[in-house]
């Protein structure tokens, strides 16, 4: 072995380009340890410290690169002539390939002057003052940042208002404008349901059922979850569903929603009236009796929403098609039940996505009593103590709490695998309840990341003599880039039950938490 | 007719992505229009500058047409170099024992070294001292004014000094008839400029006041006058950015002018000295360009409302500007140690702080804001073709226009951003880009180096301040 050093004076590449031919180099045959760096102070300790510090390198600047191999004698020259190689490549590359991206909004419409929307994701002490900016160059805004506070949506909806544009947000997680998906959206086709929505899930599930129905959208308009809350008093829905009543291609309205704050629900109901086009609405929750003296129909749930605005383009009367029938979801449990251990009596429901979980919560508690979560529908059943589970326990790991200085669990799902890890401790967890949302801002693989957790944790409770059943759904479609069908059978190939919906799945686990007591 | 919401859905869908880079990625992966911003917090999240603008955003539409009109001026004006005169004569308001320097205004005492060097050698120049000693003398009792060359319609290289016998070029704006001076360029090496002063250095001034001045004045009085901003122009597509290169401009003017000199009484072997002395500096040019940029942002200073930039200007202890509608008072924050390769046997260590009123170039939507034509001292500052573009690139976003006659081949023969911003500025944390020499700390040793400085933010703040004050009720 030898070791050989070269320094390029006045080069610079930055760490990451280094690191990656670093790695290439190494690779080499007969190579041991080859470093590339800038010559500063900090690598140079690192280049002592892997004992590479050769007299040529110590003497390198801070602007100077510095290449140190150690490997066979008689290859030494030739890695340094490949390595000389790569840089080089790599200079042409990034010279060339480096689009020019422009500092601020004027700068991007000097480029592209005929923009029509603005995506915002900045930090939300910034962002109102972002979308003011966009607002009053004529552009509709998408404001996806949170923290924004509340004076500062009601002022930015009225000028919107004012001037027809879209203030989507704040806090809006999903939009799909001209079939465009924005943020975290689902490729769907397009057609005639239109979709306003004041929370992300809900619109992802509803417009991907619809999808998976072949049936197709123009608009998934989002609000931010604010919107219908007695300050913001709907400002942003009510405009956006008579633009979709002025659209020619919508057909149909859908509208979603948690339960609006009750004069809200009234103001909305008052304009659905004057619609002419038929509106089907879901505020996930609530009372059915909001539709009474319209011509609006209710939607239990968002599966209901969706199976409903495609059976009425389809021109079909019968809704439920796509769903299981009851003894189909009976054999299901069943065989799940049969294989656990007497020991085993609880649900752990851990979901990415903030609406299916409320779906979820909803339609445990309908039949069992006691269904905790840190969202829960009474404040009795607020998960306390670390938000450790009790009993049966249905957790958004999508809540601050759990992503304070952490990415959101669509975006990175291993947050939820260590959970998971820690409930199937607990030797009365019978079930694992669980979402994955598929689309574009979500995490390219996240059915095989929860396999992965599935996997082991099946494995630990079968090492104790006991059965873990893992009931799960997919939120998506086929067109998606993580493709509905490939990441429904990675969930089914570590032995996860996959229901075709979120409302699927929950009366599964309702069956098997009936069979269990 | 104004626009309904629902015309959205019948349009093409273009998106400006402000945030989170993978949003706009996955809209181009589905086929869809997007461009993404590199965003940084307003006034880099300076909240008592954020405010300001929101609030100065109520009169945007006086200040946009204000700034109009002063780029207008810019674009319109046409400075062109009819005559070499004595200073003294040619200068406004330029009394005996005055000596100019690089602006803002600076005491004697407060001076930096190169700045004080050059002052003691214009005294020497002057005869008013025989040597260092009485010289320093003189100014520590301050038998000497001293004045910004920007107040007397002058701008100087590096120290910028202009004593009252120095020849100075008379470039006057065809289209507003305002004039502007500087003096002549006395090449690299040992020079006034960087703040030598021995024999050689006055020997050569000398020269240049008793033979190449008139030479020139009388070969100029056979013209009628030199257009500058055609020579910039041309020089643009050959290279130069006319601060830190001015390899063309030198040849294109020295092409210009040799046919009239060779009609004037001058000797063969005098003209032939002239000439040399001409081409042996690659900088001469920097003489003329950075007077017809002068005379050029003089025509539009003084608009009511306009935040364009009409001066910046360094002189090795602090950096001012001033904007178009904020009258003659400096803005200013300290002068920066320029970030640069240095000639060998220097470093950061002996270098001066950014120094001269040469970046009344960049102002003009030269300099800097023209990187991206010179790409053979991209090198030189440290940068690669690729940076030299995006350096010019960025500077579109902090300036109102783009020029109707200085244009970039690599960028298709775009117009160089024109008319910088004071709003922008801030809004953007962009600041001008800056090309220039490094001059040793020490008076006498002269350039040891070129580099890339920003302005200091301080200047640009206290502006804007300035700016609300007055016309924000």
């Amino acid at each position: 072995m030898a070791k050989k050093a070269l320094v390029k004076e006045g080069t610079y590449f930055d760490s990451v380009s280094l690191m990656s031919i670093s790695k290439d180099i190494k690779a080499l045959d007969g190579i041991n340890e080859a470093t590339i760096v800038m010559g500063t102070d900090a690598n140079k300790e690192i280049l002592k410290n892997a004992n590479l510090l050769l007299p040529e390198a110590e003497a390198a600047k801070p602007n100077d690169l510095v290449i140190v191999i150690d490997g066979q004698k008689e290859v030494l020259d030739k890695t340094i002539d490949e390595t000389n190689q790569m840089l080089a490549d790599k200079k042409a590359s990034s010279d060339e390939e480096k689009e020019y991206n422009p500092g601020s909004l004027d700068g991007a419409l000097d480029l592209q002057p005929d923009s029509n929307l603005v995506i915002i994701s900045v930090p939300g002490e910034y962002a109102a003052r972002e979308a003011k900016k966009a607002l009053k160059r004529g552009l509709h805004v998408m404001l996806f940042s949170d923290n924004v506070p509340v004076e500062n949506e009601i002022e930015l909806k009225k000028m919107a208002a004012e001037k027809n544009l879209l203030l989507m947000g704040p806090d809006c997680g999903t939009a799909i404008v001209n079939g465009a998906p924005l943020a975290f959206a689902n490729v769907v086709s397009r057609g005639p349901v239109g979709i306003v929505a004041a929370s992300g899930t809900g619109a992802q599930a509803v417009s991907s059922l619809v999808d998976r129905q072949g049936v197709g959208l123009t608009q998934v308009i989002g609000t931010g979850g604010r919107d219908l809350k007695s300050r913001v008093k709907g400002i942003e829905m009510i405009k956006d569903m008579k633009a979709l009543e002025n659209d020619e291609e919508t057909e149909i309205i859908v509208l979603v929603s948690k339960p609006p704050a009750k004069e809200v629900s009234k103001k909305i109901m008052d304009e659905v009236k004057k619609l002419k086009k038929p509106v089907i609405v879901n505020f996930l929750g609530g009372d059915s009796a909001v539709v009474k003296g319209t011509d609006a129909i209710w939607a239990d749930t968002l599966e209901d929403a969706a199976l409903k605005a495609a059976a009425f383009i389809k021109g079909e009367d019968e809704v439920s098609s796509a769903s299981l029938k009851d003894e189909e979801i009976a054999e299901i449990a069943e065989k799940e039940t049969k294989k656990m251990a007497s020991s085993q009596k609880y649900l752990r429901g851990l979901y990415t996505g903030g609406t299916l979980c409320s779906e979820a919560v909803i339609l445990l508690t309908e039949e069992n009593e006691d269904v905790y979560s840190n969202t829960p529908l009474k404040d009795e059943f607020a998960l306390k103590e670390n938000l450790k589970s009790i009993k049966n326990t249905v957790i958004d790991l999508g809540e601050d709490e759990f992503t304070k200085g952490k990415p959101h669990p669509m975006i990175e799902p291993s947050l939820r695998n260590e959970r998971m890890a820690e409930e199937t401790e607990d030797k009365e967890v019978a079930v694992i309840l669980l979402d994955v949302v598929l689309g574009y801002g979500s995490h390219m693989d996240p059915a095989g990341e929860a396999a992965k957790a599935i996997k082991e944790a099946k494995t630990k409770v079968a090492d104790r003599g006991a059965y873990l059943s893992v009931i799960a759904s997919v939120c998506g479609t086929e067109k998606d880039p993580q493709n509905l069908h490939v990441q429904e059978e990675k969930l089914r190939e570590v032995g996860a039950k996959v229901l075709p919906t979120n409302v699927q799945a929950v009366r599964v686990v309702n069956k098997i938490l009936s069979d269990l007591n | 007719m104004t626009k309904k919401l629902e015309d959205l859905f019948k349009e093409e869908l273009n998106v400006i992505n402000i945030g989170l880079e993978s949003f706009a990625e996955n809209l181009k992966d589905e086929g869809y229009n997007a461009v993404q911003v590199d965003w940084k917090p307003a006034a880099g999240g300076d909240k008592e500058m954020a405010g300001l603008l929101d609030e100065i955003e109520n009169i945007s539409d006086k200040i946009e047409a204000a700034n109009e009109k002063a780029v207008e001026k810019i674009q319109k004006s046409e400075p062109i170099v009819i005559d070499v005169q004595t200073a003294k004569d040619a200068l406004p308001d330029f009394s005996d024992k005055m000596i100019l320097h690089a602006a803002p205004p600076e005491k004697w005492e407060d001076m930096s070294g190169p700045m004080q060097g050059a002052a003691i050698g214009a005294c020497i120049y002057e005869g008013w001292a025989e040597n260092e000693k009485e010289a320093r003398k003189m100014l520590d009792d301050g038998q000497v004014t001293f004045d910004a060359a920007h107040h007397h319609n002058a701008v100087g290289p590096m120290t910028g000094i202009v004593s009252p016998s120095m020849p100075v070029w008379v470039v006057e704006n065809k289209t507003y008839g305002n004039k502007a001076f500087t003096t002549l360029n006395e090449g690299l090496g040992k020079v006034l400029r960087f703040g030598a002063n021995g024999p050689d250095v006055i020997k050569k001034l000398k020269w240049m006041e008793k033979s190449l001045a008139p030479a020139l004045r009388e070969a100029l009085s056979k013209t009628d006058g030199i257009n500058l901003k055609n020579i910039t122009s041309q020089a643009l597509h050959m290279g130069d950015e006319v601060h830190n290169r001015n390899k063309a401009a030198t040849a294109l003017f020295i092409r210009e002018i040799t046919p009239f000199l060779l009609e004037t009484n001058y000797t063969n072997k005098e003209i032939k000295e002239i000439i040399k002395f001409m081409a042996g500096n690659e900088h001469f040019y920097l003489n003329l360009s950075m007077p017809a940029s002068k005379a050029t942002m003089d025509a539009a200073h003084g608009i009511e409302y306009s935040t364009v930039l009409t001066a910046m200007a360094r002189n090795g202890v602090r950096f001012g500007i001033r904007i178009s509608g904020l009258g003659d008072r400096w803005f200013v924050g300290e002068a920066q140690i320029v970030d640069g390769l240095y000639f060998p046997g220097y470093t950061e260590e002996d270098a001066c702080p950014d120094l001269g009123d040469s970046t009344i170039s960049e102002t003009a939507a030269v300099g800097g804001f023209a990187m991206a034509a010179a790409p053979a001292i991209v090198g030189f500052v440290g940068g690669t073709v690729a940076d030299s573009i995006r350096f010019t690139k960025d500077m579109y976003e902090i300036t109102v226009d783009e020029n109707d006659n200085f244009t970039i081949p690599p960028l298709n023969f775009r117009g160089t951003p024109t008319g910088i911003d004071l709003l922008k500025i801030i809004e953007t944390g962009i600041l001008p880009a800056i090309n220039t020499g490094i001059a040793h700390k020490e008076p006498g040793i002269g350039q040891i180096g070129a580099g890339l400085v920003d302005p200091p933010e301080e200047c640009f703040k206290s502006a804007i301040r300035a700016f609300a004050q007055k016309y924000i009720k």
